[in-house]
This record gives C-alpha cells, structure tokens and sequence, in this order.
C-alpha cells in the first residue's frame, strides 16, 4: 500500500477539511500567477495539492481516470517536483475546474481532457511547476525558521534538510509555509537525473478501492430522492415515435413517469451528433424501470432516409470510389505516371467493418438540476464539452455548473460525446427531480457513435531495383464532422496527411471520399491511426512479400535514414523515422525474427507513429485446426520519457489486447436500418483463451518529453496478426474484422 | 360506497409466517419483501448499494455482476430472488476480513497491478477466487477457463495475479 487507508482517508477530508494551518497549492494551468497559488477552500479540493499539518499530501489529479493511469501518472509527476514522500500521498480527482469570468466559463485547472494521450504530456508541461512552487514555499519556510537561505537547505521524501543535518517535515513547514509570499518567479524545475518517482514503477493509486469493490464508478452514485430513468430509443436513424400506448407500463408499482424524448432536431446536435427519438421510463429503481420498458407498446417511424445495411453502404462507398474525391489529401510527385510504367505493380482493396466502442460501463449519468444550480456525475472524457451540453439545456451561470469526474469504466472515445447527459438534463428538468440515467447494455451497442464502415482502395508500385516508387491511398469513409456545417474539414478525422509512408516514397497520393451513412459516428480509440495503420502495415507486408523481400528489411528499408519527416497532425511538429526503426527493429528481435521462417509459425510485423509515440508490434501465431494460437506478442516502443513504467507497460499491453480483440472478431451489422447486435453474445470481446498469455513490452529509454501510451499501442497491434496470420497459412485478409473472413478463405 | 358487513371471527387462526426471503450476503442477515423476480445485481445495488458488484449486460456475458452462492460462482444479472432463500452470498465487498486484512486474490491483483480502468475486475476477483477453490494449483488452461470480458485488456496481469494468490494460498494452507 502506497498510501493511507481507504476509511481513514474519506473521513480525513470531511474532518480536517476545514482545518487551518495547510498548504495548498494550485496553478491555472498556462500562465505563471503566483497570487493565485493559495487560496482557502479546503472542503472542495479544488488546488493541486495541499499539505496537512501532518504531511499528509492531498494531490489533485484533473484529467478523467478510463483506465490509462492518469491518476497515478500525474501525481507522480507532481510528487517528484515536490519531492513528497510517496507513502504520504493521497490522490484526489479533481472536479472540472471552471469559474464565471463577465458571464463566460473560465476553465481554472488548464487541459481536463482524456483522449489521444494528451494528458500526460500537458500534465507534464504545467504539474512539475506546480509541485516546484510547492517545495519552493516549503523551503522557504524551512530557511526563515532556521534564519537561513533557501540556497542552503535541500528537500527529500517530505523532509527539509539542513546542511549541519537539522530536519523539518512537510507538516511541520505547511502552515508557516502556507503565509509565505509567493515566488515571483517560477521555481527551477528538477533536472532529470536528481528523479527519484519519475521514471520508477507506481502500481493504480486506486487499486486498493477497486478489489474491495468500493471505488465508485459514476453508475454506483446515487442521491436521495432520485429516480431511474431507463430509455427505449427509436432503432431508425433520423426516426420518430410513432404510436405510444404506455398504460400498462404506468400500472407498475415504482413508476412514476413516462416521458419522450422528442424527435431530434438535426439543425441543433447536442455534442457532435443529435439525439435520438425516445420514450423514458422514470421509475423509484433500476428494476422497476427495466420491466416497465418492456410493457410500453410502441412504434417508431424511420427517418426520411432510406434504410441502410452493410451491403448498401459497401456498394456506395465502391462507387464513391470510381469518381473523384471529396478531398485530395496530399498529391506528391505523379503517381499516375510512376505507376503506368512501373516494372512491380500492386492494387489491393481493403475492407474496415463498423465497430462498437463496448466499454464495460454502458453510458450513464446522475443529474440534479434546479433553478439555480445543476450537478452532474457521468463517466466523462471531455468534461468541456459535456459542461457545455449542460449549460446550454439548462442556462444556467458558468460558475453554477458543476461536473464531477469519476472514475470511468473505460472510455476509448464513447465518453468523448454527450447525448447521454443531454438526455438525462432533459428528463431531470422536465421531471423536476434528480434522475439516474441508465443505458442497458443493449442501447449501448444500438444506439453507439461508431467506428465507421471504410474501404480502402490502394495502389502501389515499385522499380526494377524493387524500390518502392508509387503509393496511392484513397478512403471512402464517414466522417466525424458528417452533418456539421464544416464540409471542407470533413477529411480531417479521417487521414492525416503526413502519416507514412508520406514522406518515403517519391510518388504519392492520398484521397478521401465522403461517405453519407445513416449510422450516426463518434470518436474511437487511437481515431483513423486504427484503420489506416491497419491497411497501410498490411498493404506494406504484401508488397515485400511480392517483391520477395524481407518484410523488416523492406520496410528499414523503407523508412530509411534517421531524419526527422515534418508532421503537421496531433503529434507533431516531426516524425522520426530513426524512433520507428528503432521500435521495429526491437520487436523483430525479441520475438526472434530472423529465425522466424524454420519454426512453421507465422511471424508477422507492423510499426505506426501515434500521437507522438512511436510503436511496433511483432506476433507469432498458428493455426491449430480451426483455432488460432498466438504463440508471442511483442510491443516495443518509444514514448518519449516514461513516467511509470508499471503504468505504461499496462497500456501498452491493453492496448496491444482490445487492438487484437477488435481485428479478430468485431463488427457491428446493420440490416434494414437497424444494428442487429445488442449483446455482447452478437458482439464477442475476446476473453481470457482467445488472447495470449502474456505481451513482451519493451521501452525504449528516453529523454524526449513524454508521448503518453493509452492509444499508441493500439494501431500496429492489428496489422502484425494479419501479416503473421499471412505468414503462417499465405491467407491474405483485406478485411476488419479478420476472423470471419479467415474462416471465409482458409 | 357500501361496505359488505363483516362478521365477527369465529376463530383465531395463528399469525401467517411473515413473507420475505432470508439471505446471507458477506456474512450479514438480510430480509426481502419485495419483487421475488428482483435480480441479485438490483438487489445488491439499487437496495443495498453494495455496488461493487457492476452492471454490465442482462445475460450472464461479460461477469462484471460475477459473486458466490452458497461457494459456487454466479452472475448476479439474472439471479432471481426468489432462488436465493437462505442462501448464502458473497460479493467482491466481502473477500477483506472485518480488519481490513485483504483476501490473498486481492493482493495478488494490487502486486500484479491488474487494474486498468478497474471496472470488470470486482467479477474477475470473484471468478478468481472460485477457480483456486475448485483448483488450488490453476494451470493456464484452468485459467482459460474464466470467461469474464475485460475490454481494457488485462488478461495477463490477471493470469499473473491469479497464479501469484494460488501460491500464496497454498503456503498458508501447509
């Protein structure tokens, strides 16, 4: 145990809350303001971190814990500037930190964001300066009771050291401390090889809680007087309720209310999508509600759209295909030309199946709202947006909102989006009292905002050398923004254009085709680097093997010499091919690649640059009859400097796991308008038999600023079982999911 | 309205025996009145917010809702109450000793650091703690066995953590 007890710790806050004689420390986020450091609000911790006269040291941790181990990484990025004893430290989620500036919201904790691995470099940008005006303050404590100077005195482990050896405890120094001016300058931070926490192992600060079943989740709060409110949304997109008879749905003993969401209006979307046509039922308890949906007798009316399947959206997106595209991504050299007197050539079409984001906890949310105030609790990642979503529908003042950010059940883009608090405000407004909002698991998979359905039509062609000289890249997919007033940035959530092989090969295109789809999209882990990795890597895989080159030479080949590529996308400013061939060339080592063609296993690689981090992944699998064993998993990568090692090793294996899971088997079928899954029985996560044993993680130690994990181990983890599944049955599958077309060819 | 006359009892019949469904849940006493078709999980959530044990689907797929009956492993999403009487059940919040003493599955999870997001991992503790009683010495395949879903990906880490308990178990039990 790293830290006090659970009870001790609850009851601490409530008693000593309101104690003087702490230290409290907090930062807005960007800009240097030393008279905002202290403030007196002990009972909401609303600072970074506060000193109790017993050194206890209460760290807030602001970014939404779904699982990546923000919580634990942040605070030991602050921990290590404050120089804090570890065993002394309590971790706090902060609330989302906003204050009314002239009526405007002004966000007071600077990034409180989890997606694409943001948090841990913005965290590592602005915590480590607040831990250091923390120490700075201690020691200045330390100097003035001593008659000293700051100079002369040094900060370990929550001890303030003398040189004659005199030492004073965090506790002791918080109340002088806390009385001090503050620095007018920021404080020097820590050089690197003084780190003591940084860079060493930290088990989940909330482990304790979460295997005594005592963490709460946002779906385990509840407030006095609150109803439940489970839902029965319209299955068309676009549709309306047609027939609604909910007499013997009221007759149930515990209902109280039955209310309809009313038919979206597609001009003013709540988030980035509008809501869905519903009927809720508002009962005294989850139970009651569930069997009272059951009883409704309804009818809905599909939208003005046609209604689509699968096959349709394919046929659109072929046709999509042959005509010119919505956006010219990047146009290098003349592909056209290279390609026509080409001496290799290759055309392949690659098919990416919709998928679900399936996160454990299904949507949920617990809402007050009154006249005067409103109060949310939902599994959030953009807490933002979805303050933004509350206070549009309840126009209320910016300083009258409040989000808490409880731990998430997982995320992976689902939480990003805010139809399901939009829709729990709506009701608690309407109904006038606190509503608990629950989404069955089925709502969860019929009415999600999914990864979208792609093809990918590809070209490429190489010299007489076998030296790659042409790529052509063409997407026809949805884009997130479908729907908005943004048409021209619609492109922009579906290709980056300096992703690689941009950049590699002289001749080069990359296009994308809008596709319309009824279905409505969201954001889903990793974003396009999922898909396109995928068919990049693959697609790269079959060209080496065409060439009958070596596909780790081909592509170190490929990425050629360490230089540093321009990269204008979310984990710029540059590429480094040198990072990249380094991570694959560790991976082809440790799962013994150059003694990989004896064994009569497949061997399959891939590489990607993600968000700044750099990935690769090497799998060795076989068939054994009509099961599929993969026999060593391999990540190596390079994040920049490793905060917690424990931590970024847990991502990068989940993330190398949910990236199997999701290649193997996932795909979400639409018939008739309709998404036909609605459990996890039609949609199967891979369990414990299907996954390997264990994943080799090798990081690559770093001086670079930190790059975050949670999504970087995601993209190359598909492409290396598809290229190792090649390799080991010469069974090239173009398609996401890869099972049921394996099965289909094998 | 009218009221019918009543007449006056001839005799006394005894006090019936008062309806309810008597249940054990981490060793304490509990009477339910009410709904008898009440799954275990609402039970155990909405009523006496025992929330550990999570919601995740309606039928029995993903474990998160995962306890013991009477030792044996169930899924709680559709555990009627009215087949629990008498029984006696245990959710994640019940493996700790009164003290606070974690149960030897618990720590081999915070050691192993099998957490991620956290949410599966109250059913996965439960799953774990049926297989070392049935299988004291859990072999991979054993292992395999445990059908609980975890998105986040930490079956390896719960492999270890589970192998890590059963040797710990082991040693006390010598």
């Amino acid at each position: 145990m790293r830290r006090p007890h659970d009870a001790s710790r609850r009851r601490f806050i409530k008693v000593f809350g309101g104690a003087t004689g702490a230290l409290i420390v907090g930062l807005p986020a960007f800009a240097w303001t030393p008279d905002r450091l202290l403030g007196q609000n002990l009972i909401r911790l609303n600072p970074y971190v506060r000193i109790e006269p017993d050194g206890t040291t209460v760290i807030g941790s602001r970014d939404p814990e779904v699982g990546q181990g923000i919580r634990t990484a942040e605070a030991r990025i602050l921990a290590e500037e404050l120089d804090a004893d570890w065993n002394k430290v309590i971790v706090e989620p902060l609330d989302l930190g906003v204050t009314a500036v002239d009526g405007e919201p002004h966000w007071t904790f600077g990034h409180q964001m989890a997606s694409g691995s943001t948090s841990v470099p913005s965290a590592w940008n602005d915590l480590r300066t607040v831990g250091a005006a923390a120490r700075e303050l201690l020691v200045r404590a330390a100097a003035e009771r001593w008659n000293t100077t700051s100079a002369n005195l040094r900060a370990v482990r929550g001890v303030v050291i003398a040189a004659d050896g005199r030492q004073l405890g965090y506790g002791e120094l918080a109340g002088p401390a806390a009385k001090l001016p503050a620095a007018t300058n920021p404080p020097a931070t820590k050089s690197p090889s003084r780190y003591l926490l940084i860079g060493q192992d930290a088990g989940d600060v909330d482990a304790r809680d979460i295997v005594t079943g005592v963490q709460r989740y946002a779906i385990d709060e509840w407030f006095g007087e609150v109803l439940v409110a489970v839902m029965t949304r319209c299955p068309y997109p676009g549709g309306r309720l047609a027939h609604l008879d909910d007499a013997a749905a009221l007759k149930l003993k515990g209902v109280e209310k039955i209310m309809t969401i009313p038919t979206p209006d597609p001009s003013r979307p709540l988030g980035t999508q509008p809501l869905t046509a519903g009927v809720a039922v508002l009962a005294k308890d989850t139970w009651t509600a569930l069997q009272a949906i059951e009883k409704l007798d309804i009818q809905w009316q599909p939208g003005p759209q046609a209604a689509q399947d699968d096959t349709a959206l394919a046929q659109a997106a072929e046709k999509l295909l042959t005509g010119e595209p919505e956006k010219a991504v990047r146009s290098d050299g003349d592909f056209a030309e290279t390609f026509k007197h080409a001496r290799h050539r290759f055309d392949a079409e690659y098919r990416i199946a919709t998928v679900a984001h399936a996160d454990l906890e299904p949507p949920n949310a617990l809402v007050k709202v009154d006249s005067q105030s409103a109060l949310l609790i939902a599994p959030v990642q953009n807490p933002r947006a979805t303050y933004e979503t509350v206070r549009r529908l309840t126009g209320l003042a910016p300083d009258r909102i409040e989000v808490k950010l409880p731990r998430a059940g997982g995320g992976f883009g689902r939480f990003l989006e805010s139809d399901y608090v939009a829709e729990a405000v709506m009701l608690a407004k309407a109904a006038g009292k606190p509503i608990k909002l629950m989404w069955t698991r089925a709502s969860a998979f019929t009415h999600d905002l999914y990864r979208p359905f792609s093809i990918h039509a590809m070209r490429a062609c190489a010299d007489r050398h076998g030296k790659p000289t042409g790529w052509n890249h063409r997407i026809a997919s949805t884009s997130r923004l479908q729907g908005r007033e943004l048409r021209p940035r619609w492109w922009l959530s579906e290709m980056h254009p300096d992703d690689l092989p941009a950049g590699l090969i002289d001749n080069l295109q990359y296009a994308w085709y809008a596709l319309d789809s009824t279905l409505p999209r969201g954001n889903y882990r990793a974003s396009s680097h999922a898909v396109n990795a995928f068919v990049t890597e693959c697609f790269i895989d079959e060209i080496a093997h065409g060439l009958k080159q070596d596909a780790l030479k081909f592509r170190l080949a490929l990425l050629g010499e360490p230089r540093k590529l321009s990269y204008r996308g979310h984990g710029g400013p540059v590429l480094d091919t040198g990072r990249l061939a380094w991570v694959l060339r560790l991976a082809a080592d440790a799962i013994g690649w150059s003694k990989s063609h004896s064994r009569g296993h497949g061997f399959g690689l891939a590489c990607h640059f993600t968000f700044g981090g750099y990935a690769a992944h090497a799998l060795e699998v076989s068939m054994q009859g009509n099961r599929l064993v993969i026999h060593n998993a391999v990540c190596a990568a390079d994040l920049g400097r490793v905060v917690n090692p424990l931590g970024a090793r847990a991502a990068l294996v989940g993330a190398t796991l949910d990236a199997l899971s999701t290649a193997l088997r996932q795909r979400i079928i639409v018939k008739d308008g309709r998404v036909r899954q609605h459990g996890f029985k039609g949609y199967p996560l891979a369990t414990m038999a299907q996954m390997p044993h264990a994943v080799q993680v090798i990081l690559v130690p770093s001086q670079e600023p930190p790059a975050g994990a949670f999504d970087i181990g995601f993209p190359s983890a598909g492409p290396a079982l598809a290229n190792a599944i090649f390799a080991g049955t010469t069974v090239r599958v173009r398609q996401l999911p890869i099972w049921p077309e394996l099965m289909r060819l094998l | 309205m009218q009221q019918t006359p009543q007449a006056p009892p001839t005799q006394i019949t005894p006090q019936p025996v008062r309806n309810g469904i008597d249940v054990t849940i981490n060793g304490k006493h509990f009477r339910h009145t009410g709904d008898p078709d009440l799954p275990l999980l609402w039970y155990l959530r909405d009523v006496l917010r025992l929330t550990g044990c999570k919601y995740g689907c309606d039928d029995e797929s993903c474990g998160a809702c995962s306890v013991l009956v009477d030792g044996k492993l169930k899924r709680a999403c559709t555990l009627a109450m009215q087949d629990l009487a008498d029984k006696d059940i245990t959710t994640v919040e019940g493996l700790a000793g009164a003290d606070g003493t974690l149960h030897p599955v618990q720590q081999a999870w915070i050691d192993e650091d099998a957490i991620l997001c956290g949410y599966c991992q109250p059913g996965q503790l439960m799953a774990a703690v049926d297989l070392i009683a049935r299988k004291p010495n859990p072999t991979d395949k054993d292992i395999d066995g445990i059908g609980n879903l975890c998105r986040c990906g930490s079956y390896p880490r719960i492999r270890r953590a589970i192998k890590r308990a059963a040797k710990t178990m082991q040693g006390k039990s010598r």
